[in-house]
């Protein structure tokens, strides 16, 4: 590692962002599918706030979202009173808390693509498999399901992109402990703190390359499930 | 083709399967309100123009919409409001194929048509599968997406996948309306064929005058949401409120018999009780019932005999009703021949003219003859 620009310090933030992303994708996907095929099929009037809730984290300043979350998870907060209770301690300045925050964070990246997807579909594809003795729950997994996949793998590749390059709420609500809670962008922040610019560039220019990796390869999918689904 | 009756036959035939609907729908506008008792064979065309209501009635029948009132079929209650019954769509016993290719994408045309037949258990499911791909040419298409398929190819897989559950009912909505000419044209006889074959009552929602004249057997006329005229298909086609209604595409449906054909000009001849008719010379063989589809506006009337005239079909009928046409130059007589009816739109004049009024007889002279077998 002696020849490497970057120390392990940046190596053990690598590993922290990566894992945090894809528990973040994964965590997403369980929650972001009932969540958005109830948007995509609901007439409630609890649709249009639920919506704006979950489009709420595009648009606040991430400071502000951190900051909350933080209250929240905090001693005084509904949800640190409940981890309290159930034994399991704060979760603020933990990866747990970490964890929360980014799938928080990244909510509406995971739910609008799917939720398009849903729209896209349409009733008829359902109503087909209802007519072939489909019950809802097996037509959600055999038709809607695979009929979404390219919004899924959007939603995929785009809540891990998203968590990987996310900063304000992770600085908000993780601290920024080594080997705990420093991930790759608190990394290059504490390397120009510390006026290692070297460093910082080759971390930096790595996000960089890895953002651009993603988007292409999105668009690659896309291009590829637009063939398979016109 | 008559040999091919009964390949989907292990339907349950010893059940009656007649259809009792008693609707009432309210929307923005447009209220739905039906009593319909219809047969337990055959195919029944629900025919009117859009907004009439006929592909409400349908989704009603396949639980896809649901209005106040009862769906019965045989003995099984779809839906009765006033006992609080209702079946949700996939637990009912139907088949159901929509106006637009409606295959799900993601698979291929097997297990397209192997989808509805996982979801219901019946032991003979892959033989009603594999007779629905033979009656309607598909077996070659199986390994295909449904993407590479043209439009007829699709419908007639989407048909298909709908038979291979052995459905009490088939219901069809519109199933050509989305092809051009020349595909509808290549569907039609699949439709004719599946006609002949198939033991289940079949609904089919069209606004289409040929499909009506090539497929059905009874006739619901749909206007405003409300039934206006109701019965089998020839005495639906020769009611003049029916053509009044139709306008231009008012004509008859008379069955006859293929007596013989004339190769010199290329002409067959059709039996029809005793007369015959002219048409252009059709492969079929001696022996076959066909059906007639005369247009009233090919159809002129003549109080003597007609010599010298280049139409050849002229039969001997008696005067029964004369009616109003939507305009008034024209009139509407529905003539008697033997036991059937035809339909001449004339001119209000020539009635006058010609003194005609209900037991005249008269010579029918028919410009033009379609035929489509029966």
């Amino acid at each position: 590692m002696h020849d490497w620009p970057i120390g392990p310090e940046a190596w053990q933030a690598i590993g922290l962002t990566l894992q945090l992303a894809a528990m973040t994708t994964l965590t997403l996907l369980v929650i972001a599918t009932p969540l958005a095929w109830w948007l995509s099929q609901t007439q409630s009037r609890w649709r249009a706030p639920i919506a704006a809730l979950v489009t709420l984290p595009l648009v606040l300043p991430p400071t502000v979202l951190g900051f909350y979350i933080l209250v929240l998870l905090g001693p005084q907060g509904w949800v640190g009173m409940l981890t309290e209770w159930l034994g399991i301690g704060l979760l603020s300045f933990s990866f747990g808390g970490l964890l929360t925050g980014s799938i928080i964070a990244s909510l509406p990246f995971a739910v609008q693509p799917i939720q398009y997807a849903f729209e896209a579909i349409g009733k008829r594809p359902l109503e087909v498999a209802a007519t072939l003795r489909a019950r809802p729950l097996d037509a959600f997994f055999n038709v809607a399901l695979p009929l979404a996949r390219p919004g899924l793998l959007t939603a995929t590749v785009l809540s891990f992109a998203h968590t990987v390059g996310e900063f304000g709420v992770v600085l908000m609500i993780g601290g920024n402990i080594p080997g705990q809670t420093r991930v790759v962008s608190t990394q290059i922040f504490g390397y120009v703190e510390a006026m290692e610019y070297t460093a910082a560039h080759w971390l930096a220019g790595a996000m960089v390359v890895f953002s651009f990796g993603v988007l292409i390869s999105l668009s690659f999918l896309k291009k590829r499930s637009d063939r398979v689904m016109p | 083709m008559s040999e091919q009756s009964g390949v989907i036959a292990p339907l349950r035939s010893t059940m009656k399967q007649n259809l009792a609907l008693k609707l009432q729908l309210d929307r923005k506008d447009f209220r739905l309100q039906v009593d319909l008792s219809l047969p337990a064979t055959g195919v029944t065309v629900l025919f009117g123009p859009s907004g009439s209501g006929k592909t409400t009635v349908l989704r009603c029948v396949a639980g896809l919409e649901r209005g106040r009132g009862r769906v019965l079929i045989g003995d099984e209650a779809w839906q009765d409001s006033d006992r609080g019954a209702w079946l949700p769509t996939w637990a009912r016993d139907l088949g159901y194929v929509f106006q637009e290719a409606s295959l799900f994408e993601h698979m291929d045309v097997q297990a397209n048509l192997r989808f509805g037949l996982q979801r219901t258990k019946t032991a003979s499911g892959q033989q009603a599968l594999d007779a629905a791909v033979e009656m309607l040419g598909i077996g070659h298409l199986l390994k295909r997406k449904p993407q590479s398929l043209s439009g007829g190819e699709r419908q007639r897989v989407a048909i298909a996948r709908a038979l291979a559950t052995q459905p009490r009912i088939l219901l069809l909505d519109e199933p050509l309306a989305s092809l051009d000419v020349v595909r509808r044209q290549e569907l039609l006889p699949w439709l004719e064929r599946m006609h002949l074959a198939l033991q289940i009552p079949v609904l089919y929602v069209t606004h289409s005058m040929e499909e009506l004249t090539r497929l059905a057997d009874h006739v619901v006329l749909m206007e405003g949401g409300q039934v206006r005229i109701e019965g089998p298909v020839s005495q639906v086609l020769s009611d003049p409120q029916f053509a009044a209604a139709v306008g231009g595409e008012a004509g008859t449906v008379l069955t006859g018999i293929i007596k013989s054909h004339d190769d010199a000009f290329h002409l067959t001849c059709v039996d029809l009780h005793g007369s015959e008719i002219w048409v252009r010379k059709r492969d079929a063989r001696i022996g076959t019932v066909v059906r007639l589809h005369i247009h009233a506006n090919d159809v002129s009337l003549a109080t003597s005999e007609p010599r010298d005239t280049s139409i050849q079909n002229i039969l001997r009928g008696v005067v029964d009703v004369i009616d109003d046409d939507s305009h008034p130059a024209s009139c509407l007589v529905r003539i008697r021949h033997v036991d059937q009816c035809l339909i001449a739109r004339v001119t209000r004049k020539a009635v006058a003219s010609l003194k005609l009024e209900a037991q005249v007889s008269v010579w029918v002279q028919i410009k033009s003859v379609a035929l489509s077998e029966r």
